[in-house]
């Protein structure tokens, strides 16, 4: 096949256009979302009044990155086999929401997963922690979207990396601040039919090139490259690293705040099960898609021109978008990436600004005696805030190394946010120092580990050996959270809390509460 | 059945709910964890073993991660099934006999 030479990078009129008219169709969304949303449930949970398969859908918007999109489909057009193995890590967690968390979470919580947690415990030391774990977790995987959105924006329009980063967070705060969590919902589920339809229609021009028939793809891809592009390679080798990033994939997935909040925006326990249904099912077989054109890429375009463009094999789709479909195909690919990079940071940034002011400031500051009014204004202020912070940390992380970032929000996620919150469902004896200690030790063990180990301390660093030997920490970490409650538990019993224990199983139970 | 919460969780209604609902999660959680982590020890210990061929354009490992998607998925689809048919209906002759009183 002859070496070509791709547009990517010049300005494109059609991924101009697609994306102007996505801009202001959200835009438009968002201003009547902006009549509706004046009550603090509205704000934060869209009233409760999104269905089962919405949420679903818009579940699969908020976790299906851009990262997740160009970069899993890039790491199989480089590395074969390898990126599937990647992708069934980020879709194992979905089941466990599902057996343990999501009914529990829509019965006994309002806004925030921290409401459950905090049930039955002292308010103000319990969401504090709880408000810790969540803004780490939100800021590391905001810092990772903001720079990789950055990045990629400027290698596919060609406009300048600055301008890129302000641009987003121009526009998601437009989506936050005026629409709430009725707006964020529904470019979720705007970005979710775009990108599963955009991949959908790229993976059959992919398959009509081999006869519809996914075997004979991979033949051809292991005729060019040989057997090893369908065959395992380095990506898992010590089985003790394998072990902890699956740990921290499969339990941080259902520790994620962004993720968590979405169960307060349907009516009931039944509706938050659907919607981890349909969730599942788009983000499985969106990771079935980004396989194929992976190797599509990798056939049809060739691994020389993939990393001669980027490195990281980011570039693959789009590259396969154009050969496939020409200019104006990797138009509506490019402007469904950007689609996709608004979606996701709108949704952790509204994550963020619940924990600040639904947490922090009325449960904490003003001990819950904040009203409606007020409790809207903070949250509105906090948005502004954390998309200025969000905007700021983009710039401040320019060029550097962020990849781990994602690993580490992940690691957090499983060891400061999930074992509070399983405890607190499960553990009549949980006391609030329980809780406290237990996420305070799961966010500083993960901090510190991952930034000994080889993933910062030889990587970033470049320290000849690492201190500690797993690139992901969560097996020490989610341990050590774990291990850290049932001491701070036994340390100092709360007789309060377990007195209340039998009316929050009841109601986690049966959605109802007694007297 | 009286108002207490105490009263309700000790009641053998309730207390087989629990029980069905937590052997339901537990099971199914541990078929999602030990197929998972037992994927990833193959690709750890033996690498060999996915890489092997079927046909060509097919190695075992290919088939084998499209299982443990679908089954991602059908774990969840299982346990909508479940709670939908039999979750549902026991949960509600708890709160009706609630309501009685």
């Amino acid at each position: 096949m002859d070496q070509f030479t791709s547009t990517i990078g010049q300005p494109n009129i059609t991924s101009i256009l697609f994306f102007f008219v996505f801009i202001t169709g959200t835009l438009f969304i968002t201003y009547f979302a902006a009549k509706k949303s004046k009550t603090t449930a509205d704000f934060y949970a869209a009233g409760g009044g999104i269905s089962g398969f919405q949420n679903g859908l818009a579940l699969a918007g908020d976790y299906m990155s851009a990262a997740s999109f160009l970069g899993i489909a890039g790491l199989v057009s480089l590395r074969g086999y390898d990126g599937l193995i990647y992708s069934i890590g980020f879709l194992v967690g979905w089941p466990i929401i599902m057996f343990l968390i999501a009914e529990p979470l829509r019965n006994l919580g309002k806004y925030t997963f921290a409401d459950v947690v905090a049930y039955r415990l002292s308010q103000k030391p319990v969401r504090i922690a709880a408000s810790i774990g969540s803004l780490m977790t939100v800021c590391f995987y905001l810092i990772a979207q903001m720079v990789g959105s950055g990045a990629l924006i400027h290698m596919v329009f060609g406009l300048k990396y600055e301008i890129a980063i302000v641009f987003v967070g121009a526009v998601m705060i437009c989506y936050v601040l005026f629409g709430g969590m009725l707006a964020t919902t529904w470019v979720q589920i705007i970005k979710a039919c775009l990108l599963l339809s955009g991949a959908t229609v790229l993976v059959v021009m992919v398959m009509a090139k081999f006869n519809y028939n996914p075997v004979e793809l991979f033949a051809a891809a292991q005729a060019k490259y040989g057997d090893k592009v369908l065959a395992p390679g380095g990506l898992v080798s010590n089985p003790w690293d394998a072990i902890s990033l699956g740990l921290a994939l499969m339990f941080g997935t259902a520790g994620l705040p962004h993720i968590l909040m979405r169960f307060y925006t349907v009516p009931d326990a039944k509706a938050a099960r659907k919607s981890v249904f349909v969730a599942t099912g788009f983000i499985g077989f969106f990771y079935i898609l980004t396989f194929i054109i992976g190797f599509g890429a990798m056939v049809l375009v060739g691994q020389d021109v993939i990393s001669g463009m980027d490195k990281g094999g980011n570039m693959a789709a789009l590259l396969l978008a154009e050969v496939t479909g020409g200019t104006v195909f990797l138009g509506f690919i490019a402007a469904v990436a950007f689609a996709t990079i608004l979606a996701v940071v709108a949704g952790l940034t509204l994550a963020g600004a619940t924990t600040l002011s639904h947490d922090l400031y009325v449960n904490v500051f003003r001990a819950g005696k904040a009203n409606e009014q007020e409790e809207v204004r903070v949250a509105k202020i906090a948005t502004l805030c954390l998309g200025v912070v969000a905007v700021v940390l983009g710039l401040v992380f320019k060029g550097q190394n962020v990849a781990f970032m994602v690993g580490l929000a992940f690691a957090i996620a499983a060891s400061a946010n999930f074992p509070a919150l399983l405890l607190s469902i499960m553990w009549r004896r949980f006391s609030t120092l329980g809780a406290v200690f237990s996420i305070v030790t799961g966010t500083t063990l993960a901090v510190v580990l991952i930034v000994i180990s080889p993933t910062v301390w030889v990587s970033i660093l470049h320290n000849p050996t690492a201190i500690f030997p797993l690139k992901n920490p969560a097996l020490i970490s989610m341990t050590g959270a774990f291990i850290a409650g049932w001491i701070g538990s036994v340390i100092k019993r709360d007789e309060r809390a377990e007195s209340l224990y039998a009316e929050q199983k009841v109601r986690n139970y049966l959605g109802v509460s007694v007297e | 059945m009286s108002k207490d919460p105490d009263a309700i969780i000790n009641s053998p209604e309730f207390k087989a709910l629990v029980a069905r609902q937590w052997s339901v999660s537990a099971v199914l959680s541990i078929i999602m964890l030990g197929v998972y982590f037992g994927f990833i020890l193959v690709l750890a210990f033996d690498k060999g073993l996915l890489g092997s061929m079927i046909t060509p354009g097919l190695s075992v490992g290919i088939p084998i991660g499209l299982f443990v998607i679908l089954l991602a998925w059908g774990l969840t689809g299982l346990y909508v099934y479940w709670a939908n048919d039999k979750y549902d209906s026991a949960v509600n002759a708890i709160r009706q006999s609630l309501r009685r009183n």
